[in-house]
């Protein structure tokens, strides 16, 4: 029987240049994520230090992760349409 | 502890019940067809499958797991917010648009799109089972739980409720209601959880938290010939135990026991009144030495100093989402540690006064050994689980099915960034509710996770009502998805095409609503039997198994062109049973099961460090060695 999609889709150009940047990304977000682990793990002390606003560094990377999340995403996601139209839009063009 | 029913609450629960129950009737003439059952027919809006995708994610354990966590452990609580948001940028940069594409109504569909093997198939609805039903029971659990302190009814008729409206909600209009029921829950949460904390911000701290908290007498004693003799004239010592490192004495005052921790100041004693749980051999329990009903189990969680701008004070007045977390972290909160002692042959749990710096409570160490007393075990422990919570999110079957509710890639994409905002910001609320309920006076120390609803009471009995409502609806919302997946397991992956039934769409469909309807009785039964029992691990096993199972499955397949079929196979099963088995023989089952923590075969409780790993090699050995040109992933 049919396995393939729910709705059908074409063909997506920009597949490629998206995976790549999305690959980039998660290893940045990845880095950073295993540095507050490791912190925690390693010298959860440190993590009481006061940096910036009167938050502790535990706070402030906790939170810092959770924004830098959302950061990443909307630039993400910036990218991949701009491409998307870009990418897509041709081929458009040239059939 | 016995709490009033809000008849507010209850009103507000009746017109959320009925709102999704008319949304369900209202869908269901227009569901036809396996695609409209299992996928919404793929036509929901990227924005409502964002919040519907927060809704579906924010579970109870979330909601008022966390939020319990934080305000009796402070910042480690909030690691799991961290962790648990941290999991959607992998479903955001690496699993969401190829998922979409190659998949039709479950993610088996996606892990089987290059192979049309039994062997996936058969093993990735086993995944999707065993990790739906481990998240399904806490949810059953918590309804029931929660239905006695907010609506006034007993726990069995909270289940009932739940399963009863989840199997109308999913068995009318399948994924299309449950999509609906999840935006609105997800968006009440998120919307609701802000007023809360903009309520608890602006109002500032105050040393005492109300007028009518209870002050927490010291007598002083000395100590002749081995017994107390006391400066109160109103208390006589009636007896004297000793649990792990303290002493506590029970005084008796108008024929009522309590419980007082002996302390030592400058060579003389000092007795600090404690609060107590005494269950008596006839299972009478008594708290602080009188039957519930008499409300002498009283809410806790004050200042011992509030320091703002490095003084003393009684009150700080109105604060902004930073300073807040500065004047915690500068002032000194009594938090209550729990400790269990025999007694006359009774059980007796003692919660005595802790004070503890903000400066601890601010920082990781009070719920997860990685300071004092900390091991490597136990160092590797928190490293497994965040990695547990880091990899899971991506891998649970209820999430994932939501890609296929979309239209395109594009919308996949944007759908999970809207979920990422929602559930971001909710999860930097979790820490400010946490932090308030521990501040304000209104713990429970026999149910942590009534802390938020018991945080919205103090500001009005009209939040209480509305929060009590939604944490009740969050179960109705993540339920209904658990159910979904598992539907659609059974309906789609195994009876369609692992059994190939060869069934038209409108068999399909009566299938998937057939499974709803036993996989909702199956959590109805299962709600009931657990009834008591903490099983809110159980929803730490699901991240463990979904990461071990799926994740390695899922990646490999997207980035590993040798990838086969029976590679992924076997790399499922090896990740089911390595994280199962290490989990049951783990230290805090032993402890579970009545036994010796030290007498575990193994030191480590979070399975992800070395199961996850282990169905990658699986994965890539099977895969070397069952190399044919056909089953190879193109």
């Amino acid at each position: 029987m049919q396995h393939g999609e729910a709705v059908k889709m074409g063909k997506d150009n920009a597949e490629k240049v998206k995976s790549k940047v999305g690959l980039i990304l998660f290893a940045i977000y990845s880095f950073i994520y295993a540095g507050f682990v490791f912190i925690n793990t390693l010298s959860p002390k440190t993590m009481g230090v006061k940096v910036i606003l009167g938050l502790n560094l535990a706070v402030f990377y906790g939170f810092g992760l959770i924004i830098l999340a959302i950061v990443m995403g909307i630039l993400y996601n910036h990218y991949c349409t701009k491409m998307e139209n870009k990418m897509n839009s041709s081929e458009e063009e040239e059939n | 502890m016995t709490y009033p029913v809000s008849f507010l609450a209850v009103l507000f629960f009746v017109v959320i019940v009925a709102l999704v129950l008319g949304l369900s009737f209202y869908f269901a003439r227009k569901t036809k067809t396996a695609s409209g059952y299992f996928a919404a027919g793929g036509t929901i809006h990227w924005g409502v499958n964002g919040i519907a995708f927060a809704g579906d994610y924010l579970s109870a354990a979330s909601f008022l797991g966390i939020c319990g966590m934080i305000a009796f452990s402070g910042y480690d609580g909030f690691l799991y917010s961290i962790g648990y948001l941290a999991g959607w940028i992998v479903a955001l940069f690496v699993v969401a648009e190829p998922l979409k594409r190659l998949g039709k109504y479950t993610f088996t569909d996606a892990l089987d799109s290059k192979f049309n093997s039994k062997g996936i198939q058969l093993m990735a609805a086993i995944s999707t089972l065993i990790v739906s039903i481990c998240y399904l029971i806490p949810q059953m659990v918590g309804a029931g739980a929660l239905i006695k302190p907010l609506l006034g009814l007993e726990h069995y008729v909270g289940v009932l409720i739940v399963g009863t409206v989840v199997i109308i909600i999913v068995s009318t209009a399948g994924m299309t209601s449950t999509t609906y029921v999840q935006f609105i829950k997800g968006g009440l949460l998120i919307v609701f959880s802000t007023v809360l904390t903009i309520y608890l911000i602006t109002g500032g701290l105050n040393k005492k938290p109300s007028e009518n908290y209870k002050d927490f007498l010291t007598i002083n004693a000395t100590l002749d010939g081995g017994s107390f003799t006391l400066d109160s004239s109103e208390y006589k010592v009636a007896g004297k135990v000793k649990a792990k490192d303290n002493d506590f004495v029970k005084l008796e005052k108008e024929g009522i026991r309590t419980w007082w921790k002996v302390n030592q100041v400058n060579g003389s004693y000092q007795l600090e009144e404690a609060l107590s749980k005494t269950v008596k051999s006839d299972e009478t329990i008594l708290y602080n030495g009188a039957p519930a009903s008499e409300g002498k189990f009283y809410q806790v969680g004050h200042f011992s100093k509030l320091v703002k701008n490095g003084k003393e004070v009684d009150s700080t007045g109105g604060l902004n989402p930073f300073s807040i977390l500065s004047v915690i972290e500068e002032s000194e909160i009594v938090r209550f540690t729990k400790t269990s002692l025999k007694d006359e042959g009774n059980n007796v749990t003692i919660w005595y006064q802790n004070p503890t710096p903000g400066k601890t409570i601010m920082r990781p160490g009070l719920k997860f050994k990685v300071d004092k007393g900390s091991d490597f075990w136990s160092k590797l422990n928190f490293i497994s689980l965040m990695l547990a919570l880091f990899f899971g999110t991506a891998s649970l079957p209820h999430i994932l099915i939501r890609y296929y509710t979309v239209p395109s890639q594009r919308d996949a994409r944007k759908s999970t960034i809207v979920a990422i905002v929602g559930i971001g910001f909710f999860y930097i609320l979790t820490l400010y509710m946490g932090l308030g309920a521990m501040t304000h006076g209104v713990l429970d120390l026999s149910s942590s996770n009534m802390s938020a609803p018991l945080l919205a009471k103090y500001f009005g009995i009209g939040l209480f009502s509305i929060i009590s409502a939604i944490a009740f609806a969050t179960v109705l919302g993540t339920v209904s998805g658990l159910i979904v997946a598992s539907s659609g397991a059974i309906a789609h992956d195994l009876m369609d095409r692992f059994m190939n039934l060869k069934m038209t769409e409108k068999q399909k469909v009566r299938a998937g609503k057939i499974a709803a309807l036993v996989i909702g009785t199956i959590a109805i039964i299962l709600g009931i039997l657990f009834k008591g029992m903490n099983v809110s691990f159980l929803v730490g096993w699901a991240f463990a198994v979904a990461a071990s199972a799926n994740l390695p499955a899922i990646l490999m397949l997207l980035f590993w062109k040798k990838t086969t079929a029976k590679g992924i196979a076997a790399s499922i099963f090896v990740g089911i049973v390595s994280a199962l088995s290490i989990i049951l023989i783990s230290p805090d089952m032993f402890a579970r099961y009545g036994f010796d923590k030290a007498s575990s075969p193994i030191s480590l409780s979070q399975p992800g460090i070395i199961s996850i790993p282990l169905a990658f090699i699986t994965l890539i050995v099977v895969s070397l060695m069952t190399q044919k040109k056909k089953e190879i992933a193109k």
